[in-house]
């Protein structure tokens, strides 16, 4: 359990928030710069003080100000790895590692293996830190974060210093952490792809106010909390492979509202797939399209209506078997359709982004 | 060689002058310019303006209060007699004093510069890898502000021994206690003594040169002021 209470009054902007979140798993703090998510990651670490706090991390007690109890961020066991790399420039990059061991007093070379080997960096560790590409410089300072056996890790836009290509250097290496470390993440980013892949938890923020909280699925497809991220607006999927066709090179994704085709090479039965379905990937029919090329037809249910960000559109919650799906469409087709809430309806799904494989 | 004993008196003691100087203000310096880097205190502009002082004044100005305040109405003088060292002014301690003050901008600015340039960042990434404040100021702050060191070094040691209307204030020309190389050559001179004067000028210019040609060589970019 992660328990956080932030009082934070600047000019221009005021925060007051009272957060309980789970001790597990990736968090993700999720909203428009000056939202307050950083901020939010700054206290937990204690790079700013707030004050009439309190912070809790599984059973430590880090900030209660009723009792003024205030613990310095260097005694914190917290790991934090900024949006850019931050590695010290005077030290190599074993240099930066060893720096860690040596605070640490860890003798035990196990762990440094083991972390070398989770980031992929062992042929890095005699290089200047000037000489790595971003993402190899993300990675060491991730390694680094890790070296000291945090009992909780913050990342603050990691990503969001690096191009695309650059970006899937080091996504996957933060999924295998996610798989492979007990580790409680509390991870700060405004792009709603990586929070897809990686969360478990979102927490929505909004100028310095909580809009929502709650398991990653539920909270992406609350809309009506998050308009301006509406461009972006999808939903999660989460299932397991229960076929595949290899003749068309396709796989079976069983999901709570049946079956849906991913364009993927076969993978093991049982597998557990997370996807994403944009919004905007989604059309809506009344009766079956029967010569459709679009493979994945879902019958669904209308349960809400929203304005989407421009006046033409509007998105269309619905629930098909249980599984969330989100649909732009242009209010024409709205009102042409007669689209209401109960409304029995087809969807269309045009494009899956298949996000993880766990 | 044209110089005499007393030419190498000079140069000998402008060296011992200026190391010592040099030593004595980067380690007072460094505190004063980490505190200038960091602070947000409303006293900061006052210290900062104080501590670029010698930097405006005419050395006279500065060597006549130095005098003052070390002659025996003075709160330094009343304060070294009450110690029992009796007064500064016309002694070496006193040039030490006076060139610590000359000198001290030289010194302080670029470590104010190299510790600025730092940031917040590295600071805070130390913290949240264990390294307590003190920690951090040494394996952090200092080895990344090295080139500030090395300019204020340079830039410090050069001064003092370039320094003459303070020396000339408070030390007055007593051979081999604080008679430096620059009150030297105007001595050299006012006597008509060319060569020799040539002798310790052109010294002083080709050593000037070499120092901070050496400085802007090693440390490019990284040279303030």
């Amino acid at each position: 359990m992660i328990g956080l209470r932030c009082h934070v009054v600047r000019s221009g902007f005021a925060m007051d928030i009272t957060l309980d979140l789970p001790g597990r798993g990736v968090t993700a703090l999720f909203g428009h710069s000056g939202s307050g998510k950083t901020t939010i990651l700054r206290a937990v670490a204690g790079l700013e003080r707030h004050a009439n706090g309190y912070l809790e991390v599984n059973g430590a007690v880090w900030q209660d100000d009723a009792r003024g109890l205030y613990v310095p961020t260097h005694q914190r066991a917290l790991g934090y790895v900024f949006q850019e790399a931050s590695l010290f420039s005077h030290l190599s990059v074993r240099g930066n590692l060893d720096f860690v061991l040596k605070r640490t007093q860890t003798k035990d070379r196990t762990l440094f293996d083991h972390v070398l080997a989770l980031l992929g960096i062992a042929h890095l560790l005699d290089r200047r830190t000037t000489d790595l590409s971003g993402g190899e410089r993300q990675r060491v300072a991730i390694a680094r974060a890790l070296l000291t056996q945090p009992a909780i890790l913050l990342m603050d836009e990691p990503l969001a210093a690096l191009d695309g290509k650059r970006k899937e250097e080091v996504l996957p290496y933060l999924e295998r952490i996610h798989a492979t470390l007990d580790i409680p993440m509390l991870y700060v980013s405004h792009s709603a792809e990586e929070v897809a892949r990686l969360a478990d938890h979102v927490v929505l923020l909004d100028n310095g106010k909580i809009l929502a909280s709650g398991p990653a699925a539920d909270t992406l497809a609350r809309l009506d909390l998050s308009n301006g991220l509406a461009d972006d607006a999808g939903v999660l999927v989460e299932g397991f492979v229960n076929g595949g066709d290899e003749h068309y090179g396709l796989v079976h994704l069983q999901a709570a509202g049946g079956t849906l085709y991913v364009a993927h090479a076969a993978l093991p039965l049982g597998t557990r797939l997370r996807l994403r379905i944009l919004a905007r990937d989604v059309s809506l029919a009344l009766a079956r399209p029967s010569d459709s090329s679009v493979l994945n037809l879902v019958q669904a249910t209308v349960t809400a209506v929203w304005p989407a960000n421009t006046a033409a559109h509007v998105i269309v919650k619905l629930d098909a078997g249980g599984t969330t799906l989100l649909a732009r469409i242009t209010r024409r087709s709205h009102d042409q359709l007669g689209l209401g809430i109960g409304k029995q309806v087809w969807a269309q799904v045009k494009a899956v982004a298949l996000l993880s494989i766990r | 060689m044209v110089l005499d004993a007393e030419d190498w008196g000079a140069i000998w003691l402008t060296f011992k002058l200026a190391t010592l100087v040099t030593m004595l203000l980067l380690l007072i310096g460094t505190p004063i310019a980490w505190w200038l880097a960091r602070t947000r205190s409303r006293v900061k502009s006052v210290i900062g303006a104080i501590v670029a002082l010698p930097l405006v004044l005419p050395p006279s100005v500065l060597g006549f209060y130095l005098l003052v305040t070390m002659g025996p109405h003075g709160p330094i003088g009343y304060f070294t007699q009450w110690l029992g060292i009796g007064l500064l002014p016309f002694t070496f301690p006193g040039l030490v004093l006076g060139s610590l003050v000359y000198s001290m901008p030289f010194v302080i600015q670029p470590l104010q510069n190299a510790f600025e340039a730092i940031g917040e960042r590295p600071l805070e990434v130390a913290a949240t890898l264990r390294a307590s404040p003190l920690d951090t100021f040494f394996h952090v702050a200092l080895p990344l502000a090295k080139p500030g060191f090395i300019t204020a070094a340079t830039l410090g040691f050069a001064h003092t021994i370039g320094e003459f209307g303070v020396v000339l204030m408070i030390g007055g020309n007593v051979p081999k206690v604080t008679r430096v190389v620059s009150v030297q050559i105007y001595g050299h001179v006012e006597a008509l003594e060319y060569a020799q004067a040539h002798w310790l000028a052109g010294g002083m210019l080709v050593l000037s040169f070499v120092a901070l040609l050496l400085l802007y060589t090693f440390n490019p970019g990284k040279v303030a002021k």
